[in-house]
């Protein structure tokens, strides 16, 4: 059974139309990229996912549960995870407290009145640091980190919250070409972890780490299916190449 | 000792590291002022004075529902009025004055309705804006005003004057110097009480959404659930003032529920500076100050300085007068990495000994 089923995504802005009956299905474990020209719906589809915004019309299905009418806060709880686009840490808390503040999201009430996984979550807090290279800035407000930096923070966070499939919208956007590599070291690891979509304009970076690309243009899937099979789709050359 | 500290952390953490320590010297100093004051004040001024503390009361139930909860509650007047009301009849009508029954009853009321109107205003399926529950506070407030005014058994224009002392058994609390210990206690522990809150996770939870609201529904909190539980607890707070105040000053009138003194409670908390919730008190004692000062010495204008100073310290301090001397890093706070601090240094000189 598929992790995540979306079928006939549409969104309308007005009359612009963003998203008309786009399906995307992601497996278990699966790493699949969304590409596709500027203004081709992926971030649209992205956020109609997670909830940040509400199809016109279709459903998504989520480990074999509708959630097309959950709550952000409910889809996150399920299981589902999004990085924005643009960083939105929290800028004036510090680096750990941003990474304290996505992990304790689960715990009940009482425990955050009594604090009372705030020792027990130091390790895990440190770990997550560790592994994106931010631990020597963890007492540091979230505003003095690079953007390459802030990028990471924001990925730490959202794979704090274990999620069962990580949300990536242009994870690699603003950085050095350094920056997107280490990015990519770090995002290798995750594999075992959970699936993940991710929206990225660097077609190199998206081929080394997806299993699966679906191609979006002008709101509507254009192709889905392995790397190999994209790269020597005729329609996608002909569509995408020439135009990004 | 904050050298090892400093020099394990790096020279990037130390200024705001060397601000750390303003609040608490603030908190234990007022506190230590405030103890002492009925030994110095004439009887009189020791009333003036309890009522300012009762007011602070207010003033930090609306710093935690603004500057911790990002609600802009313009009602919290309702709740002390409905308290403070509430506990005038059952005194007057059921001779009820045992502190034990009426304050947990004035608290009850400003608890039960905050999550009344929390409800309302806050748990619907979309967001409410700021301004909706700023109009819903405010019109709550002075609907409360208008039946107050219009209702014979609340005694119309007037209220209920002649409200008995307070009791404990035999004991009745007089204005002065008892009535005076009580509220500082009460003010004491409210103060404790909202400060672990706010330093806890669940006060992490509020600072992320006093940063963005939006990006913490995508971490999986229900923020308007925290949002109610803040409101319900800054009412209960409110209800509490409520029921003090009623005693203290031996009766209730339609002014304690309506949205002069709704706005009033907003403006010592601006001026003080919000968010620290010392800054709400500090807000409070100035302005009740200046106003007594000014009311002695310029009868005729002072409402009108009183409005320009309020005005000018809005305008070009935000940050209230808490950010004179407080760190925007100290207003902020840490709330992980619990000991890190003492854990490093303890590092740092265990290397320093081998």
């Amino acid at each position: 059974m598929a992790l995540l089923e979306a079928r006939g995504i549409t969104k309308a802005f007005g009359q612009l139309t963003a998203l008309s009956g786009v399906d995307l299905t992601v497996a278990e474990g699966e790493f699949h990229g969304l590409i596709g020209p500027n203004g081709s719906g992926k971030s649209t589809l992205l956020k109609c996912i997670a909830g940040a915004e509400e199809a016109t019309a279709g459903t998504i299905r989520f480990a074999g549960d509708d959630i097309t009418d959950a709550t952000p806060a409910e889809r996150a709880r399920a299981g589902l995870s999004l990085k924005f686009q643009i960083t939105s840490v929290l800028p004036a808390l510090t680096v750990y407290d941003n990474v304290l503040l996505a992990l304790q999201a689960q715990s009940p009430l009482l425990d955050l009145i009594y604090s009372r996984t705030r020792r027990g979550l130091d390790d895990r807090v440190m770990a997550m640091l560790e592994q994106f290279r931010l631990a020597d800035r963890a007492d540091e407000p979230a505003a003095t980190l690079s953007h390459g930096q802030q990028q990471w923070l924001e990925i730490a966070m959202a794979l704090a919250l274990e999620p069962r499939l990580l949300l990536l919208d242009e994870p690699t956007g603003g950085m050095s070409l350094e920056e997107r590599r280490v990015t990519g070291r770090l995002l290798a690891p995750i594999k075992e972890r959970c699936s993940l979509v991710i929206v990225e304009h660097d077609l190199d970076f998206i081929r080394d780490i997806c299993d699966v690309l679906t191609v979006l243009d002008q709101g509507a899937v254009l192709d889905t299916g392995s790397v190999e099979h994209i790269q020597s789709s005729r329609r996608v050359q002909e569509v995408y190449l020439t135009r990004v | 000792m904050s050298l090892p500290v400093a020099e394990s952390s790096g020279t990037r953490a130390s200024p705001a590291r060397r601000g750390l320590a303003v609040i608490p010297l603030l908190e234990i100093g007022l506190f230590v002022v405030f103890a002492v004051l009925p030994f110095i004040l004439e009887d009189y001024l020791t009333v003036f004075v309890t009522r300012v503390l009762i007011l602070s009361l207010l003033a930090i139930s609306f710093d935690l529902v603004w500057g911790y909860a990002g609600i802009m509650s313009f009602g919290q007047a309702l709740f002390f009025g409905t308290a403070g009301y509430s506990v005038a009849l059952l005194a007057r009508d059921l001779n009820i004055t045992s502190v034990f029954i009426v304050i947990p009853a004035a608290i009850l009321i400003g608890l039960l309705l905050a999550l009344l109107l929390g409800s309302f205003l806050l748990l619907g399926r979309r967001t409410p804006t700021v301004i909706f529950v700023a109009l819903g506070t405010l019109t709550g407030s002075y609907a409360a005003d208008r039946l107050a005014r219009g209702w014979y058994y609340l005694g119309g224009q007037n209220g209920i004057p002649s409200i008995p002392p307070m009791t404990a058994g035999s004991y009745e609390f007089a204005e002065g110097p008892v009535f005076y210990y009580l509220a500082l206690a009460t003010v004491v522990l409210v103060y404790l009480l909202c400060r672990f809150l706010t330093r806890s996770q669940f006060g992490l939870a509020l600072a992320g959404m006093r940063e963005q609201e939006a990006r913490l529904a995508f971490l999986g909190y229900r923020v308007q659930h925290l949002k109610a539980i803040v409101f319900s607890l800054a009412g209960a707070i409110a209800g509490l003032a409520g029921g003090l105040y009623a005693f203290h000053e031996g009766f209730v009138w339609p002014n304690m529920l309506g949205v002069v003194l709704s706005t009033q409670i907003v403006l010592y908390a601006l001026f003080g500076g919000v968010g620290t919730l010392i800054g709400a008190v500090i807000g409070v004692i100035v302005i009740e100050i200046v106003s007594f000062w000014l009311a002695d010495n310029y009868q005729e204008i002072w409402p009108i300085i009183l409005g320009v100073l309020l005005l000018l310290v809005i305008l070009f301090r935000p940050t209230g007068l808490i950010g004179l001397l407080v760190s925007q890093r100290e207003r902020v706070g840490r709330f992980g990495r619990p000991n890190l601090a003492r854990a490093k240094s303890r590092e740092g000189s265990r290397h320093g000994a081998s």
